[in-house]
């Protein structure tokens, strides 16, 4: 999948303001950014629902203007609403799709009951869809984009409005499609998400794309994991910051009694060590924890802005 | 347009229509909605405002009405085009079916053929409530199909145009609010249930010059076998028009719709 210079602008509105990407076959992608940052414009050029004001986008070498109907053979797409129709069952919902990709009838009434069994939802396959949970309806969705054996996956913001567990169900779901081989490119709010998914993450924020990269580049460009705890009293901030002192190269921030390690990506390893420091040193402390960075750490470093503000 | 894509057209305009047809099975409301309301219609008019209108027509006021519900049951029944398509917008359930080498046209011919199944079935079950309350076909046969025929086409026609209005409006509920109000006063200021005579001259004007009460005056013409004038004729240009505007429409409406 390439993509050049893609822009689109609606009225004064500009969506995209000239992305470049390439995604390799068998790669998984996510496309991470707020609210209004474009990730869905994208999805919606790429999936030949919306024409691009400039620039051009390509799946599997098939142009998603000048053969529109050819990508649409080779794509599936799961959309931020589910698709699906209420009234009709699971099982009537992916016969129909499937019927609807022109396979022929016991053809389609088989790869309904495969995708049914392989998203676990056997038991409500012939329940109306109006009567399933949220992340029950979302992994029937997620079914029927199969069902035409896409060669690229899209999933605009597959767990948005979950809960955790449904959200954890889905990731289940996914990592087993990328664990087949499956191109997939899937936007998400979440920097959690895209770091349990995808090879690559490629932030994006009012249009253009601000930063690419593995998780982990990601994460040790805005400063990686934070250790941070409150020393009980006061007087002990000196001989705390002692302790910790040399544990790794990061940044030590302190305000008051509050005190924030950045150490990377080795969180874990390093926390264990700041308590046997700490302990040995005879500092009481509170509130003791290892942050990770979130969505929002992500856009103050590359941005300067919260995520929120978009 | 090859032979192939020609069929899977058809058949993936069968496999919408089906759905639209299953999913009305399922909410039986909808159904139950709109018999009732043009029966309601029928009998109030037949009982509690007829007696008011003098009409001079053979079989009196029930046999002038019948025609005039069944034009304004055939014209309200897009009301589900409309209400329908601005659903499936606002799900996103087009957006699906638009990235899949589904026929192009399918989604609309399925929503078009299923709706107008259905007004098919709405009118009969009024002409059904009308032989109750006293109307009878004096034409004939074949005359009595003509005007079942030409108010399916009438509904269809209108149908267009709440296909546009649904997908342009993009959302459930004010579809059902405003979706529809235009044939409110398009209904009522035709020949449907009063004679366009009793009204003020200003009003007449409008009256005789729009679509429903030519095709009223026709549907009566044929359903009593009273003279035909214009009406005919003008219904078909009407519908024509009517058609060569919003099928355009509906469709461009639908592919830029999002």
């Amino acid at each position: 999948m390439e993509v050049f210079g893609l822009r689109k602008s609606f009225g004064e509105v500009h969506a995209l303001r000239g992305i470049d990407l390439t995604v390799d076959r068998g790669t998984v992608v996510g496309l991470l950014g707020p609210n209004g940052a474009g990730k869905t414009t994208a999805v919606r050029i790429l999936t030949t629902l919306l024409r691009p004001t400039a620039g051009h986008a390509s799946v599997l070498g098939f142009d998603v203007v000048r053969q529109a109907a050819a990508v649409r053979e080779v794509i599936g797409l799961a959309g931020q609403a589910t698709s699906l129709v209420e009234e009709l069952t699971g099982r009537e919902n992916l016969e129909m799709l499937g019927r609807l990709y022109h396979l022929p009838k016991r053809e389609a009434q088989l790869r309904a009951r495969d995708l049914l069994d392989r998203f676990d939802l056997v038991d409500a396959a012939d329940r109306q869809v109006r009567t399933y949970s949220g992340g029950m309806q979302r992994r029937l969705d997620l079914a029927g984009s199969l069902v035409g054996r896409p060669q690229v996956l899209f999933l605009d913001e597959p767990t948005t409005g979950l809960d955790p567990r449904s959200r954890i169900g889905m990731w289940e779901v996914i990592r087993q499609l990328v664990h087949e081989g499956a191109t997939l490119l899937l936007t998400t709010q979440y920097l959690e998400e895209a770091d349990e998914l995808a090879n690559e993450i490629v932030v994006i924020d009012h249009g253009e794309i601000i930063a690419v990269g593995t998780s982990d580049e990601l994460k040790d460009r805005i400063g990686g994991d934070v250790i941070e705890f409150t020393v009980t009293d006061p007087a002990n901030v000196a001989l705390a910051l002692q302790s910790v002192d040399g544990l790794c190269d990061g940044r030590v921030d302190v305000d008051d009694a509050r005190i924030a390690v950045h150490v990377g990506s080795s969180g874990s390893e390093l926390l264990l060590q700041v308590v046997r420091r700490l302990d040995g040193a005879d500092v009481g402390v509170t509130g003791l924890g290892l942050r990770r960075p979130s969505l929002d750490d992500v856009f103050l470093a590359l941005t300067g802005h919260a995520a929120e503000n978009a | 347009m090859s032979f192939r894509n020609l069929t899977w057209g058809l058949a993936d305009t069968w496999v919408m229509t089906k759905r639209n047809l299953i999913i009305w099975t399922r909410v039986p409301a909808i159904i139950v909605f709109t018999v009732v309301q043009p029966t309601i219609f029928t009998l109030l008019f037949r009982y509690v405002f007829g007696g008011a209108i003098p009409v001079a027509v053979p079989g009196g006021y029930v046999s002038y009405l019948l025609p005039g519900i069944v034009g304004q049951t055939a014209a309200f029944a897009s009301m589900s085009t409309a209400i329908a398509l601005a659903a499936d917008v606002q799900k996103g359930v087009i957006d699906r079916l638009k990235a899949m080498p589904m026929a192009r046209g399918a989604f609309l011919g399925g929503r078009l053929l299923s709706d107008i199944l259905r007004m098919g079935v709405t009118v009969l079950v009024i002409v059904g409530v009308g032989y109750i309350v006293g109307f009878r076909f004096r034409n004939g046969f074949a005359d009595a199909v003509a005007m079942i025929a030409l108010a399916i086409a009438l509904g269809a026609a209108i149908c267009l145009v709440s296909a546009a209005i649904g997908l342009w409006l993009k959302n459930e509920e004010s579809t059902q609010a405003f979706g529809l109000i235009w044939l409110f006063p398009l209904t009522f200021v035709s020949s449907a249930f009063v004679p366009v005579q009793s009204m003020p001259g200003w009003l007449q004007a409008f009256a005789n010059n729009q679509p429903i009460t030519h095709v009223v005056n026709a549907l009566r013409g044929l359903a009593l076998g009273l003279p035909l004038h214009d009406d005919l004729w003008l219904s078909f240009v009407w519908l024509a028009g009517i058609v060569a505007v919003f099928a355009p429409l509906a469709v461009r409406t639908y592919q830029r719709v999002s």
